[in-house]
């Protein structure tokens, strides 16, 4: 019987999580390009505007729910749930902490990448849903390009797993830290097992993992739809995208997919590349700045508060770039993103059989 | 391909640089200050907004905002309303019986306004009846951000004369006008007589 309070209790918690975070980004999404553009942003609910993603969610909350009269109601009231479901499944194999991990399983990453890609079918579902052509072409758009960076995020993955030799995303941060079982070489030189610190970081483990976390970054930010990749919802010529005709909390719920979405990307990046939750501070001598950083409070702070940074690095980029154009897009993935990811993974091999040997 | 990535690399990171820059520079917000300040034009970075209704650029007290008219001084010429090019000003004049009165500047009054109208909803801030205006009554004050919940709230009206008032002036002015009539048909008579 508690074993189920705790399947609850740990959803509960999830899912808290995803919608707090949502509001916060929310927030700081409209102060940091305020602030970029040289303006406020909202200032009047709350000290500095602090509770004005409340006010919109109420807002949202309280909105009728519109469904349009030649749109395929079931696919229309489907695709949101699936939308959000299939990222917020996502979050069940996240590693937080040395020993928190809601479901470590042997197979993590590729559970969470095979449940991201339901997302596709969830947008798909949307806009053909709408009946709209603006929706449906977003979709069209936001389906093909899901489907093609899944490809060089993937390899950049595989050639991050190829050094760790793990999926479980709980084992793969455990190796890159103080609590590691395996011998850790700084650059595949320099023994580094008692030092820590970002010294024992896969990407400073193999430095070739740089090139493969910037593809795998400049992929995600593809993948969550977000500029400079944000076509399918390119609001001057698609009006909103796929989510033209969604009101009120259907709306919220595809919202709360995008930022949630945001998040687990930038974890996931977290946790193969920038050493999880370990702590980024080395041993240096006799201050163990490592060893007392360590620990699951620590965890926890240290890989919410990277994810954070990947998270503000994400909105800083969508308010500086402009749009790619469809072509733009494609060749970029397939003619030097998916090239170099494959040359990631065969160094990764390379690595493998002749340093860390 | 590889110098066009390079480059898309190098361009990238400069437009990042660009608005980090910015980022950092919305540390400092933007000063109440007027125009006639001589740091208004050299601050060029910074947040640009102020935050409207609770604070105000300062503006001069004759601005070029809506129109006040100071009826001590008016002496209802209707030039403002015939050259309103949008027709917004509405006066009815009304003649009095004898001067008066003087205007500040020393113009005697001998017009009554019994109605003097301007609709700001359709007034579009020209200035031209401000020009005209030989009394110099009619002036652009600073207040620039008024709105009505009702269109008719628009309409500013100036005169300050009740409606019995302006009635019996007519019919003084009317009473005046036959009084005159008759002593002129009074006169033409004892012409034809003599």
């Amino acid at each position: 019987m508690t074993f189920y309070l705790t399947y609850v209790l740990v959803a509960t918690a999830l899912f808290a999580f995803t919608a707090l975070f949502t509001l916060f980004a929310v927030y700081s999404e409209r102060k940091i390009s305020a602030f970029i553009q040289d303006r406020l942003g909202p200032m009047e609910v709350g000290k500095y505007g602090m509770l004005q993603a409340f006010a919109d969610i109420l807002k949202m909350l309280q909105k009728e729910f519109i469904i349009p009269k030649a749109s395929d109601k079931i696919l229309f009231i489907l695709a949101p749930i699936v939308i959000f479901v299939s990222v917020y499944l996502g979050f069940a194999a996240l590693p937080w902490a040395p020993g928190i991990i809601p479901s470590s399983l042997n197979l993590g990453l590729f559970y969470i990448f095979a449940i991201l890609s339901i997302e596709t079918l969830g947008i798909l579902m949307a806009g053909w849903g709408s009946n709209n052509k603006y929706a449906l072409l977003g979709s069209m758009r936001s389906v093909a390009q899901m489907i093609s960076y899944e490809i060089p995020a993937g390899v950049a993955l595989i050639s991050a797993v190829m050094i760790s030799q793990s999926l479980n995303l709980q084992e793969i941060s455990i190796k890159q830290g103080l609590l590691s079982t395996d011998v850790i070489y700084f650059l595949g030189i320099w023994e580094i097992k008692s030092v820590g610190g970002f010294l024992a970081w896969n990407i400073f483990q193999a430095p070739h993992l740089i090139l493969a976390y910037i593809i795998y970054f400049i992929a995600s930010l593809a993948e969550c739809n977000r500029a400079p990749f944000d076509i399918p919802e390119a609001e001057s010529e698609l009006v909103g995208g796929f989510h033209v005709e969604y009101s009120g909390l259907r709306f919220a719920f595809i919202f709360l997919a995008e930022y949630s979405m945001m998040f687990l990307v930038g974890i996931i990046g977290v946790v193969l590349f920038l050493g999880g939750w370990n702590t980024p501070l080395p041993n240096i001598g006799s201050a163990k700045l490592a060893t007392w950083t360590n620990g699951i409070a620590w965890g926890i702070f240290w890989i919410l508060s990277k994810t954070l940074l990947v998270v503000a690095v994400q909105i800083w980029i969508r308010w500086s770039l402009p749009r790619l154009r469809v072509d733009q897009l494609m060749s970029f993935c397939w003619k030097v993103l998916t090239p170099l990811a494959f040359f990631c993974m065969l160094l990764s091999g390379l690595w493998r059989l002749g340093v860390m040997q | 391909m590889v110098r066009e990535v390079l480059h898309a690399f190098k361009t990238v990171f400069k437009g990042l640089a660009l608005t980090m820059a910015h980022l950092f520079a919305a540390r400092e917000s933007r000063k109440v200050i007027s125009i006639t300040d001589k740091d208004y034009f050299l601050k060029d970075s910074g947040i640009t907004t102020i935050q409207y209704p609770h604070q105000k650029l300062p503006v001069p007290e004759l601005g070029r905002y809506q129109l006040d008219v100071e009826m001590d001084d008016c002496i209802v010429c209707d030039l403002c309303a015939k050259i309103c090019p949008v027709n917004c000003i509405d006066i009815e004049s009304i003649k009095a019986t004898e001067a008066i009165g003087k205007t500040s500047d020393g113009t005697t009054k001998r017009l009554y306004a019994a109605k003097f109208d301007i609709d700001m909803a359709k007034c579009m801030y020209c200035g031209l009846c401000t020009v005209v205006c030989p009394t110099e009554c009619l002036v652009m004050t600073d207040t620039y951000d008024r709105s009505m919940p009702d269109l008719k709230g628009m309409i500013y009206k100036f005169s300050e004369m009740s409606p019995e008032d302006a009635a019996d002036k007519r019919l003084a002015i009317e009473q005046l006008n036959a009084e005159r009539l008759a002593a002129k048909e009074a006169a033409m008579q004892q012409k034809i007589q003599n």
